[in-house]
C-alpha cells in the first residue's frame, strides 16, 4: 500500500457520511451535544446522574475518573458487544474495537446487534451505535483477524500506542474471543507488553462462563495452565455434541458480560474486590472464584521474564500487611512420557497424564499437558536435508 | 476420534523440530522446510498406499496456505478448496483450516467456512507442542472431518457431483 493514511482517511469520510445518511434516513437530529464535564445533577437530560450518584452514595471516591480511561475489546460477539455498550454507558474515555467477522442473522439470537446492521462489518455497526448511545465516548476501530502476522504487530502497537493520549497505553485489554487462538494471541501480546487485561469466555455449551484478571507475572496468564472450565455438571453421555459446534444463549453472554464489566469497573475505579476468576455455572447457579499464581514453566518466556520482573519489584517492595491467600499450582510427578499417538484411547485422553493445577470446587481442566522435561520426542523427526525452501515448495507443487 | 486409519497415518509422520512461529523469522524459516519436508513424505506415503487426497501451497513466506482436497464416495469425487493462515502463536495453537464453499451447509462450521475439530483435536495437538505439523493437522483433522461430513452433506443433497 502506498498511502496507508489515506485509506483510513477515506474509509473515515465513508464512515461519517454513512452516520449523517443514517441520521438522515430516520429523519431526526438524533444524538445529543457532547458533554464537557460530568455533572452530578439530576435532571432528565443529564445521562450521568445516576453514575455520579454513587460518588455521592459513597461507593466510588471518584466517578468523573472513568472518563480518563482507555479500554480496548477483542471480539465484538455475543459477549463483546455488550461489554462495549455497558462502557459506553458508563462513560469511558475510549474504546478501540477489534473484530473481523460481520453481523448475520444468525447472530440475533444475542444481544446488541439489529437485522438492518446485517452484513456490516461488527466494528461499524457497534461504533454506530455506540456513537449514538454517548457521543462522549471516542472510538477507534480495526476490522481485521489479530492473529494473523501482520495485523499482530498493529494489534500490538495500538495497545502500546492507543490510548487517550495517543503514545500511551491502553488501560485495560479485554477479551471477548471466541476461539483459542485469539485468546492465545492476546495472551502472548500482553505478556510481551506487560499489559494488564482481562479474559472472558462462554462454554460451547452454553451454560457456564468465566471471566479471569491477568495481571502479567502476578496472576497466571492463559498458558500458565490447560484451559480451565467451569463444571456445568452435565453428565458427558447426555451431551450430544453431534451435528453441531457451539450453542449460545443470550442470558449467558449477558451475565459473563455484567461480571466482566463489573470486574473492570472495580478495577478502574477503585471499589470492592476485583476478581482473579470468577466462574459462572448456569445449570446450578454456581459462583466459583480463586486467583492462581504463574506456572515458572510456562511455555511463554515473556510470561516468565514478566515473573522475574514481577519478584524483583515485590522484593524491593516494602512489606505490606495484607495476607492474600492464594492457590498455587502443584506441579505433580508425571510418569506418563509422550501421548503416542497412534496408542491414544478416549479414556487415555480424559486420563491426567500431566500436572494439574490445584483447583476449586467447580473449576477444572479441558486436558492436561505433560511436563516439558519429560516431554522428549519419540518416534522419528524430520529428516535432515540440504533442499532449500524453494526447492522443497517446487518439489510439492509438482507432487 | 481419528480413525484407525488416521491414526496409521499419523504414526507415519515424521515428527517436527523447530519450536518457531511466523514471528521468529530464522525459526520460521527452518521450521517451514521442515513442514514442507513433513508435508511432501505424507503426500508420498498417500500415493504409495493409494489413498492420495489433498495438495498445500503456500505464500513464499509460508503465512498464508491454500489447496484443495478430495473424497471419494461411491466411486465419485468430491473435490474442495481450503484455505488457512498461520496464527502468530503457531506452533503453539493449530491453524483453523477452512472450506468456504461449504460455508452456511453444515453446522460442523464455524464462520467463513472453518471446519469444528473434535474435541479430542486440541488436546492432542497441545501435547505434542511443537513435533505436530501441518500434516498433522490434515491427517487429525481435515481428514476425519471430511469422512464425517461429507457422506452426511451429500446424502442430505447439499452437495452434488460436478457432472450431475
Ligand atoms: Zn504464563
Amino acid at each position: 500500500m502506498a498511502d496507508p493514511g489515506r485509506l483510513e482517511r477515506l474509509e473515515r469520510r465513508v464512515r461519517e457520511l454513512e452516520e449523517e445518511l443514517a441520521r438522515e434516513k430516520r429523519g431526526r437530529a438524533a444524538a445529543r451535544a457532547r458533554i464537557d464535564t460530568m455533572s452530578a445533577e439530576v435532571t432528565d437530560s443529564n445521562p450521568y446522574s445516576r453514575l455520579m450518584a454513587l460518588k455521592r452514595m459513597g461507593i466510588v471516591k471518584d466517578y468523573e475518573k472513568i472518563r480518563t480511561f482507555t479500554v480496548a475489546v477483542v471480539g465484538v460477539g455475543g459477549v463483546g458487544s455488550v461489554t462495549a455498550e455497558m462502557l459506553t454507558r458508563c462513560g469511558i474515555g475510549k474504546l478501540l474495537l477489534f473484530d473481523y467477522d460481520k453481523v448475520e442473522l444468525a447472530n440475533m439470537n444475542r444481544l446488541f446487534f439489529q437485522p438492518h446492521q446485517a452484513g456490516l462489518s461488527k466494528v461499524q455497526a457497534a461504533e454506530h451505535t455506540l456513537r449514538d448511545i454517548n457521543p462522549d465516548v471516542q472510538f477507534e476501530v480495526h476490522n481485521y483477524n489479530i492473529t494473523t502476522l501482520d495485523n499482530f504487530e498493529h494489534f500490538m502497537d495500538r495497545i502500546s500506542n492507543g490510548a487517550l493520549e495517543e503514545g500511551k497505553p491502553v488501560d485495560l485489554v479485554l477479551s471477548c474471543v471466541d476461539n483459542f487462538e485469539a485468546r492465545m494471541a492476546i495472551n502472548t501480546a500482553c505478556n510481551e507488553l506487560g499489559q494488564i487485561w482481562m479474559e472472558s469466555g462462554v462454554s460451547e455449551n452454553a451454560v457456564s462462563g468465566h471471566i479471569q484478571l491477568i495481571i502479567p507475572g502476578e496472576s497466571a496468564c492463559f498458558a500458565c495452565a490447560p484451559p480451565l472450565v467451569v463444571a456445568a455438571n452435565i453428565d458427558e453421555k447426555t451431551l450430544k455434541r453431534e451435528g453441531v459446534c457451539a450453542a449460545s444463549l443470550p442470558t449467558t453472554m449477558g451475565v459473563v458480560a455484567g461480571m466482566l464489566v463489573q470486574n473492570v469497573l472495580k478495577y478502574l475505579l477503585n471499589f470492592g474486590t476485583v476478581s482473579y476468576y470468577l466462574g459462572y455455572n448456569a445449570m446450578q447457579d454456581f459462583f466459583p472464584t480463586m486467583s492462581m499464581k504463574p506456572n515458572p514453566q510456562c511455555s511463554d518466556h515473556n510470561c516468565r521474564k514478566q515473573q522475574e520482573n514481577y519478584k524483583k519489584k515485590e522484593a524491593a517492595r516494602p512489606k505490606e500487611e495484607v495476607i492474600e491467600k492464594e492457590e498455587e499450582i502443584v506441579h505433580e510427578d508425571n510418569d506418563w512420557g509422550i501421548e503416542l499417538v497412534s496408542e491414544i484411547s478416549e479414556d487415555e485422553l480424559k486420563a491426567a497424564s500431566g500436572p494439574v493445577p490445584e483447583l476449586p470446587e467447580g473449576i477444572s481442566v479441558a486436558y492436561t499437558i505433560p511436563d516439558k522435561e519429560e516431554n522428549s520426542i519419540t518416534g522419528e523427526t524430520v529428516a535432515e536435508s540440504e533442499e532449500s525452501l524453494e526447492e522443497l515448495m517446487a518439489k510439492m507443487r509438482n507432487m | 476420534m481419528a480413525d484407525a486409519a488416521a491414526r496409521r497415518a499419523v504414526a507415519e509422520l515424521p515428527l517436527l523440530r523447530a519450536p518457531a512461529g511466523p514471528r521468529d523469522r530464522e525459526g520460521w524459516a527452518e521450521r517451514l522446510r521442515e513442514e514442507y519436508r513433513a508435508l511432501i513424505q505424507y503426500v508420498e506415503n498417500n500415493k504409495r498406499a493409494d489413498t492420495d487426497w489433498f495438495r498445500l501451497e503456500s505464500n513464499p513466506e509460508g503465512t498464508r496456505w491454500s489447496g484443495r482436497c478430495w473424497y471419494i464416495h461411491e466411486l465419485l469425487r468430491y473435490e474442495f478448496n481450503i484455505e488457512f493462515e498461520i496464527p502468530v502463536t503457531y506452533p503453539g495453537t493449530a491453524p483453523e483450516i477452512a472450506i468456504p464453499e461449504l460455508d452456511g451447509k453444515t453446522a460442523k462450521m464455524y464462520r467463513g467456512g472453518k471446519i469444528c475439530l473434535s474435541d479430542h483435536f486440541k488436546p492432542l495437538w497441545a501435547r505434542n507442542v511443537p513435533k505436530f505439523g501441518l500434516a498433522h493437522l490434515m491427517a487429525l483433522g481435515l481428514g476425519p472431518w471430511l469422512a464425517v461430513e461429507i457422506p452426511d452433506l451429500i446424502s442430505k443433497g447439499l452437495i452434488q457431483h460436478k457432472d450431475k
